[in-house]
């Protein structure tokens, strides 16, 4: 009986399954290997380049020297840009999200196109969304508001790049970040919660805000961290909405230009006049960069982890 | 007959079972609250709109064909200055409306004097009659002055800018390819690994482990391939130009093997458990299972995810503009490629804001945006029919 059942057990060894089972674990292992090398040669080579005084000085004395040169205003720019963005894009993608999973029916046309929309958004490439900065919140909105504004001013207030229009544009990039996330926790809520809730007379509104957002905050939190985190790193969409290449002292209003990190590591990695004079500024600025997205990320995947374990006792 | 017909309409119900009330006058608060939640979620379609209909605003002259960058343009003798109303002189001089406000009366008189100057000076030029933007020389070779055959160039500055267009799609296209070549074997092989084959725990740790290297900010992504990795292609592979097409693929392939791979590997987890079961029950091995059984089903994904990652690569911008240089019309993988995103990104902040090369930048955007749209849309529809097929609605 026992060495009947070893028989059946025992696989007959086929080598083409052997090799290519180690053919997919060689190009996974190989994917993990070059996040390592990557990650790891931008920590050593920054690391010893990073200091306090390098975090909080600023650019006045120089550019693309480490001694005389810091990142605290790309650090302030791009924590403002963020910051706004994240304040335009949670209301808008939450409410979209909730529409979606609470109200539409689900086979509709109309859910159909949002959500083809929303995958569309996710695709357009990035430095389109930087034309489209230009083209509709600089050139359309930003002209229409100094016209109506402040007639007959010479120098443009809205009418250029501004950090406003920056993380406007931000904000439309990463709606469907936010959208997707959101709706994804909305849909691991048990049905039974919300039955529960009308069964004890509350309207449908109630329910959302009251029994179902409450519950789907951790993921409507992974979809904001996400979005900031690759707001946190994206070039192509501030160029011509409001970074700028140097400027003295820190943005104090939101049609105000601003330094922002990834851009500075662009700047340096390809304006820089001696670049190995610059290098070690432009390690120790990648690194924080890097350390900026990757914490953001790295809490998202925590938090998403922790909640699917908790709905999963909920179900 | 007429009785029926002027019937009058029942008045609309607002109380319903039992006189619960219902509707927008039982509360109406609620009721604006849920129809503003509805308007938000239609700003992703919106979006969409405003994203094409903005971008081809900018860029509409150069579609109809309206602008003429010929130098034979008539010269204006500054004395006639006052005779031109604001509008004929800003078109003369290329000026935008914040700039004319804020120039002097002599400052102006000068700007004219110059022009004239510029025009006399080109008017001899065989080439300064031709009309660069239309799309003849956007599109086709031209033999220009001092070269022997016909030849596609991209040289926006200069005294006779010529916008061939065709020397940026080629590169484009080859980074692309390039990256997409190297980024599908791994992506997808890394993602049957991952979802058919690894132990559960290990599948655990991996995936969210892939998913960071889609975390890495493009830029440092460029930063590493212009610093580290430039040099040591170069070292490898021995050829001359440090900055080339080879170089930018390779680098973009790392944004881009996240995308495919977290795709892939969702259609291929997304196939019932079931299929394998069945497999493995007849005596299948798990490799077996996996691809002969579990991919073909999630093949839709799978092709969707390698469509969606040709599309980032297209659009990627800041790794390309970090790793490329001259715009050469070339097929050759060592050779120096400019893709679009990089012209776009490079170029834009110098172009004169409403020119000539300001709006053929626009095009080339519009085009870029229109291309991945569809890119997008298949992957899209695919997507919703795979899943649809395997929750057995089709």
């Amino acid at each position: 009986m026992m060495a009947h059942e070893r028989q059946l057990r025992r696989k007959e060894f086929r080598f083409s399954s052997f090799f290519f089972t180690g053919l997919t674990g060689l190009a996974t292992w190989l994917i993990v290997a070059i996040l390592f090398l990557l990650v790891g040669n931008i920590v050593i080579q920054g690391g010893p380049h990073l200091s306090w005084s390098f975090i909080v000085s600023g650019v006045e004395n120089g550019m693309f020297n480490l001694e005389q040169s810091g990142v605290f205003p790309m650090i302030f720019g791009t924590a403002a840009r963020v910051i706004l963005m994240t304040i335009f894009v949670i209301p808008v993608g939450v409410a979209t999200a909730i529409y979606i999973t609470e109200y539409a029916h689900t086979r509709s046309l109309l859910i159909r196109f949002i959500r083809g929309a929303v995958n569309n958004l996710a695709g357009v490439p990035s430095v389109v969304f930087g034309l489209f900065g230009l083209g509709f919140f600089i050139s359309f909105v930003g002209q229409h508001m100094d016209a109506v504004l402040y007639p007959g001013t010479p120098q443009p207030i809205w009418g250029k790049p501004a950090l406003l229009w920056a993380s406007l544009t931000l904000a439309v990039m990463t709606l469907p970040v936010v959208i997707i996330a959101t709706e994804e926790a909305l849909k691991a809520i048990p049905l039974g919660l919300r039955e529960a809730s009308l069964a004890l007379g509350a309207t449908k509104l109630q329910t959302v805000f009251r029994i179902v957002i409450p519950q789907a905050m951790p993921g409507i939190l992974t979809g904001g961290i996400l979005a900031v985190s690759r707001a946190a790193g994206e070039v192509a969409p501030i160029l011509f909405t409001g970074a700028a290449y140097y400027m003295f002292g820190l943005p104090k209003a939101l049609s105000d230009q601003f330094m922002d990190l990834g851009y500075h590591v662009y700047i340096l990695s390809t304006q820089s006049p001696n670049i190995e004079q610059t290098r070690p500024l432009l390690q120790a600025t990648v690194l924080v960069l890097l350390m900026l997205t990757f914490t953001l990320n790295i809490v998202a995947v925590f938090i998403r982890a922790r909640m699917r374990k908790k709905m999963r006792f909920l179900h | 007959m007429a009785a029926k017909t002027t019937k009058p309409l029942e008045p609309k119900r607002t109380h319903g079972w039992m006189g619960v009330q219902r509707g927008h006058r039982a509360r109406p608060l609620e009721w604006m609250a849920e129809k503003l939640i509805f308007l938000i979620s239609l700003s992703a379609i919106l979006m969409i709109f405003l994203i094409f209909l903005f971008i081809a605003r900018e860029a509409m002259p150069v579609f109809l064909g309206q602008m003429d960058s010929s130098r034979a343009q008539k010269v204006i003798p500054p004395s006639e200055m006052e005779q031109l109303s604001d509008s004929e002189l800003m078109a003369y001089l290329n000026l935008t409306l914040g700039e004319f406000r804020s120039m002097e009366k002599e400052t102006l008189q000068i700007l004219m004097e110059v022009k004239a100057e510029e025009l006399e000076n080109t008017e001899d030029h065989p080439d300064a009659n031709i009309n660069t933007t239309s799309w003849r020389y956007l599109l086709l070779p031209y033999e220009w002055q001092g070269y022997d055959q016909p030849r596609y160039i991209w040289q926006p500055i200069g005294e006779i800018q010529k916008y061939n267009i065709i020397p940026l799609i080629v590169g484009s296209l080859k980074v692309s390819l390039i990256a997409v070549s190297i980024a599908v074997p791994l992506a997808i092989l890394a993602a049957i690994y991952v979802s058919q084959l690894a132990p559960l725990r290990l599948k655990e740790i991996l995936k969210p482990v892939i998913e960071l290297l889609a975390g890495i900010p493009s830029v440092v992504l460029g930063f590493f391939a212009l610093l580290v990795m430039a040099s040591v292609l170069q070292s490898i592979f021995g050829y001359e130009t440090r900055l080339n097409a080879f170089l930018a693929g390779t680098a973009l392939s790392l944004a881009v093997i996240p995308l495919i791979f977290s795709i892939s590997e969702d259609a291929l987890t997304s196939v019932p458990r079931s299929y394998t079961q069945a497999a493995l029950a007849l005596g299948a091995s798990k490799w077996q299972a996996a691809w002969q059984v579990v991919l073909p089903a999630a093949l839709p994904g799978v092709f969707a995810s390698v469509v969606l990652g040709f599309g980032r690569a297209l659009g990627e911008t800041m790794i390309v503009l970090m790793t490329s240089a001259a715009s050469v019309m070339s097929w050759s993988i060592f050779d120096s490629a400019r893709p679009i995103t990089a012209t776009i990104a490079a170029e834009l902040l110098e172009a004169v804001f409403g020119g000539h090369h300001y709006r053929i930048l626009f095009m080339l955007g519009t085009i870029l945006f229109a291309f991945t749209f569809l890119l997008n849309l298949v992957a899209d529809l695919v997507m919703h029919r795979l899943k649809g097929k395997l929750e057995g609605r089709v």
